[in-house]
């Protein structure tokens, strides 16, 4: 079974964050890393191909500027190979854009199973998969919390509000997957070796056919949001509980 | 100047109605003449009282869609009516599971661009959009160049929700087109999870834990303070990674936003991710060992102190009353 998993490079959540001067969108010109949310996508690929007897998992990404540090990360882990679409005329791109892009480099693969995180962990948009999903014309179950591969079908437990819907698809479908539904793998060093030499083809919105016009979204404004005032801050010397109880008591909560 | 017509994804439980439909409900109507709907089921109808009563003037109703999940079919219905013609100036949608999913359908198929993660609102001849960024601490101001109806993914809690009293919403059908594969997903059961408490994003109280618990057996504590104080237990990102709680405990930015009377925070450092989700509470208790955690920023009030001491002493404190 062949597995694309839609991977994002992103400015390392832990560094200090800013907006370009100018457009306003997030600096990413920094190093970036492969998104954590994503490596659950990537382990999950890589034990539905195991338990399917065998197959690739291929990546697929969208960066600015030829970034490929995150993807070498994906494919320690276990990938086989990975697709880099990178282009200028990609800076700024939306959510639809960005499908487009990915949808075009997917659909060159023809795999059985399109996995892709919930969100990105810096753009946090959340549509980018379904979009995918229906620009190749393809089923998608969102939300999955579990994913079994049964013959030509995919199970999943979709979370929901009240609990969870078990879903079924047949294959070719698009599915995500929310955190913490696998434990993601740690690289070996034979596997961080072997990544050095896997492929990375890089190509631009242009070798896809896609046409990246001008984004028809724009920020007009960047403004401080109101601060909460200052509380008290105490350092527990043993009546830390109590002074809970106390503000829980003016609250009236207790 | 106003808009003129605005569609409201209307999303609907096995209670009616849910609560951030009826909040985009109460915003749409500041900022357009009219108000629409668009909802699916077997039992439309029966909400056509409460969307009235909210502002509706007519339903559209993408009727039972069966097993299927509604993002492509109730996606399929509004690009249909868009593409004939029919279309609203703009459409809202709650960010919801499958808020999502029709919003990124619709998308693609009405080629429109998409907004998403908006808390705020500025109306006048076309919206201007609101999104928090940095952990809450920014706003981002936004608004669609091109034509077309544009597509807004609104968050829970962004708006006071405030009934009008109008009358019935009249219901009128929205056909759904040939979906093809698209829709081939299909619900095989449904399972509702026991909750002993209130809802996550409607409890008065909530109490969260993070990675300063130490471990997922200590969640318990969290689950037991919650359930003393009549809250709902919720959680960080980071125990939500490491498999300790199921992705919907999670407060924050890819999880839930939570406006509580009070929230408490016990072992949770504050990241950005967490804080745009709970910064909006009315008050902020934190409990964590390092005295420049971010999370002390907010508070109202904050225990520098070990949450393997303060806890259980709170615990114990509670019974004891």
């Amino acid at each position: 079974m062949n597995v694309v998993v839609c991977v994002k490079q992103i400015p390392d959540p832990a560094a200090p964050q800013s907006l370009e001067a100018g457009t306003n969108t997030l600096d990413r010109s920094g190093k970036l890393i492969l998104d954590d949310s994503d490596a659950y996508g990537v382990e999950m690929a890589l034990q539905l191909a195991e338990q399917a007897g065998g197959g690739e998992v291929t990546l697929v990404s969208m960066a600015p500027n030829g970034e490929t540090s995150g993807l070498r990360t994906a494919l320690a882990m276990g990938a086989a190979s990975a697709v880099l679409v990178s282009d200028d005329s990609l800076k700024g791109a939306d959510a639809l854009t960005t499908a487009k892009v990915l949808a075009a480099a997917i659909s060159k693969s023809q795999p059985d199973l399109v996995v892709a995180a919930t969100e990105s962990s810096d753009g946090y948009t959340g549509t980018t998969p379904v979009q995918i999903a229906e620009l190749l014309g393809l089923p998608s179950i969102t939300f999955a919390k579990s994913v079994a591969i049964d013959g030509n079908t995919v199970k999943v437990d979709r979370q929901t509000e009240s609990g969870y819907d078990e879903v079924t698809s047949p294959l070719p479908a698009v599915i995500t997957v929310t955190a913490g539904v696998v434990e993601p793998r740690y690289p070996s060093f034979k596997g961080i070796m072997a990544a050095k030499s896997k492929p990375v083809e890089t190509l631009t919105a242009a070798d896809l056919g896609v046409s990246t016009g001008s984004p028809n979204q724009e920020i007009t404004s960047v403004d401080d949001a109101e601060a909460r005032a200052a509380g008290e801050i105490v350092v527990d010397e043993g009546d830390g509980a109590q002074r809970i109880v106390t503000f829980l008591e003016q609250l009236k909560v207790v | 100047m106003t808009i003129a017509k605005i569609w409201v994804v209307a999303e609907a439980s096995e209670t009616g109605l849910t609560t951030t439909t009826l909040e985009l409900l109460t915003a749409a109507r500041e900022f357009a003449t009219t108000v629409e709907a668009v909802a699916w089921g077997a039992d439309t109808a029966t909400h056509a009282a409460t969307l009235g009563e909210y502002g509706v003037s007519t339903v559209h109703d993408v009727g039972d869609i069966g097993d299927a999940l509604p993002g492509a079919p109730v996606a399929g219905a509004i690009a249909a009516a868009i593409a004939a013609g029919q279309g609203p100036d703009a459409i809202l949608i709650p960010t919801s599971y499958d808020g999502r999913d029709i919003a990124g359908r619709l998308s693609v198929k009405a080629d429109l661009p998409v907004l998403t993660n908006i808390t705020g609102l500025v109306g006048g001849d076309s919206l201007t959009t609101q999104h928090p960024v940095f952990g809450g601490t920014q706003i981002v101001s936004a608004h669609f160049t091109g034509q077309g109806p544009g597509i807004y993914v609104i968050r829970a809690k962004s708006f006071a929700p405030e009934p009008s009293g109008g009358a019935a919403a009249a219901v009128s059908p929205l056909s759904v087109p040939d979906l093809g594969n698209t829709n081939a997903a299909v619900i095989g059961s449904r399972h509702v999870e026991e909750r002993t408490g209130p809802k996550l994003d409607e409890a008065a109280v909530v109490v969260s834990g993070g990675r300063g618990l130490g471990e997922a057996a200590n969640y318990a504590l969290v689950e037991e303070l919650a359930k003393l104080l009549n809250g709902a237990p919720g959680a960080s990102r980071a125990i939500v990674d490491a498999g300790w709680v199921p992705y919907s405990n999670q407060v924050g930015q890819t999880g839930k936003t939570v406006k509580p009377d009070v929230y408490l925070a016990c072992g949770i450092s504050g990241a950005t991710q967490h804080m745009v989700g709970m910064k909006g509470s009315k008050n902020i208790i934190a409990i964590n060992k390092d005295q420049d955690a971010p999370i002390f920023t907010v508070a109202d009030l904050g225990i520098v102190g070990d949450v393997h001491k303060v806890v259980p002493a709170l615990i114990e404190a509670l019974k004891s009353r």
